[in-house]
């Protein structure tokens, strides 16, 4: 993970989300943090659990199609 | 008519003794037990027994065949005449009849057995050649996210397969690559199909499917082409054709094998996106606790803090300081009578001191003091028969004389 710079939440994919809220949870579970660290990745978890609600939400099958060497998005008959 | 010999040593049969003879050398033979025989059905009857009589023929010969009613329930296919089939059974003699028949316990449509003797040829030489081997058999992720498809894009096995992952992993991305399930063209179609998927989009698992069929509608599943194709991809693939009880060659070769092509949607979803809720909503308890626990445990720290604080704070020497003058100034009053109940208190105890010291004292508690000539006696040995004593008792003094030395 990279700590210093934290990539925005908005680009994450719920993979990405979720394995980072991990990290947080166990780095805040042992405790030995200092508090204002501790209050920042509490923060930066809280936003990474809305994250992985909102895509688990959001979710929409995403179904392409292979033509060729290329995707098309695939129109399914009704 | 020809003359007889008396003595003709022939043997000699009655009919019976006979056909029961000739039944005994049909059904002893192995050979003609247990065997596959080809032809086309005539002269079918289906009577209210249950039982089913036709003869088998082809264009030289002809076997009278009969299905008994137990075998004959059993059956999946239409019999109709004309149709060619292959009948599996034993063969025996109706005795009554005089007649050699077959006596079937199972057929099917011809063109079957063919199919299925070259599935089981093929199956053996892919065999050897490892492509089934258990140690090929790559492990199924249990949360794909990226998900290849091979099927026919307008089947219903693409409808259902969409529809499991739909409600069970909506997070996934699909990507079909469509091709033709049946006929001369799809073996070859599969075979690029995953081969695409493999070198193009490398998703994480590979569901090859189709609906259920005849074994001939299946068939391009059995394909050797096919069948390697799904041996050689790098991505894990799991096949459903068919249904339950069909079994083809990719089916061997795949890394895991579905009774259906929903049933390939599931096991691709191992992982629901129920349980990923529900894996985030532990976490996310746990995250709140874990703050909880950081909250609290700050806060005991801060009050141990605080009572430090509290014990070194100069307000609490100015307390203290505040309240030992109160006192000087209390005590300044009353100095002066202070001091002199102390010397009274002290005087007092020299006295008790003295007291305890004086021999007075100990006559007080009834002792007496003894003198002989104003020497005190303290031993028998100071004094004889008939001396004078005089003796101190607590409140006065009396004169004693020694009588006897005891």
């Amino acid at each position: 993970m990279a700590k210093n710079e934290p990539k925005p939440i908005d680009g994450l994919t719920y993979e990405e989300a979720f394995a980072e809220l991990e990290t947080i949870v166990a780095a805040l579970e042992t405790g030995d943090r200092p508090l204002e660290e501790s209050m920042t990745l509490f923060e930066r978890g809280q936003a990474l659990t809305k994250r992985c609600a909102e895509l688990l939400d959001k979710a929409e099958l995403k179904v392409q199609v292979l033509v060729g060497e290329s995707l098309e998005d695939f129109k399914e008959n009704p | 008519m020809e003359q007889l010999s008396l003595f003709d040593a022939s043997p000699r049969w009655t009919v019976t003794d006979l056909t029961r003879h000739l039944r005994q050398l049909l059904e002893g033979d192995t050979v003609l037990q247990g065997v596959w025989v080809q032809g086309e059905i005539s002269n079918l009857s289906r009577p209210s027994s249950g039982h089913i009589y036709f003869t088998l023929k082809d264009s030289s010969a002809s076997l009278r065949c009969v299905m008994w009613k137990t075998e004959a329930v059993r059956l999946r296919v239409g019999l109709q005449d004309g149709m060619a089939i292959e009948v599996h059974g034993n063969l025996g003699i109706y005795e009554i009849a005089g007649q050699y028949q077959l006596y079937a316990d199972s057929l099917r449509p011809l063109g079957e057995g063919a199919l299925f003797q070259e599935f089981l040829r093929l199956k053996a030489m892919l065999e050897a050649d490892g492509l089934f081997d258990v140690t090929r058999k790559r492990l199924i992720p249990n949360s794909p996210r990226r998900i290849g498809i091979v099927t026919s894009p307008t089947g219903a096995a693409l409808r259902d397969m969409l529809n499991t992952l739909r409600r069970r992993m909506p997070l996934a991305d699909v990507t079909l690559a469509p091709v033709p399930v049946q006929g001369d063209e799809a073996p070859l179609a599969i075979q690029a199909a995953l081969r695409n998927l493999n070198r193009i989009i490398v998703p994480d698992v590979i569901l090859l499917a189709r609906g259920g069929g005849s074994i001939e509608d299946l068939w391009a599943f059995n394909d050797e082409r096919v069948v390697r194709a799904v041996s050689e991809s790098q991505v894990p693939v799991i096949t459903g054709v068919g249904h339950e009880t069909d079994f083809t060659l990719a089916d061997f070769a795949a890394d895991l094998r579905a009774p259906t092509p929903t049933a390939a949607a599931e096991l691709a979803s191992s992982i629901t996106v129920m349980e990923l809720r529900q894996t985030l909503e532990e976490l996310a308890r746990i995250l709140g606790g874990s703050m909880g626990v950081l909250f609290e445990r700050q806060h005991n720290l801060l009050e141990g803090f605080q009572s430090g604080l509290r014990f070194y704070s100069p307000i609490r020497r100015v307390q203290t300081e505040r309240q030992r003058l109160d006192e000087l100034n209390r005590r300044g009053n009353t100095t002066q009578a202070y001091r002199l109940e102390l010397t009274a208190a002290r005087l007092k105890g020299l006295e008790n001191r003295l007291t305890a010291l004086s021999p007075l004292a100990v006559l007080q508690r009834g002792y007496a003091v003894v003198t002989k000539n104003k020497r005190i006696v303290t031993s028998k040995a100071q004094v004889q028969d008939g001396d004078a004593l005089r003796v101190r008792l607590r409140d006065g003094e009396f004169d004693a004389r020694v009588s006897g030395d005891g």
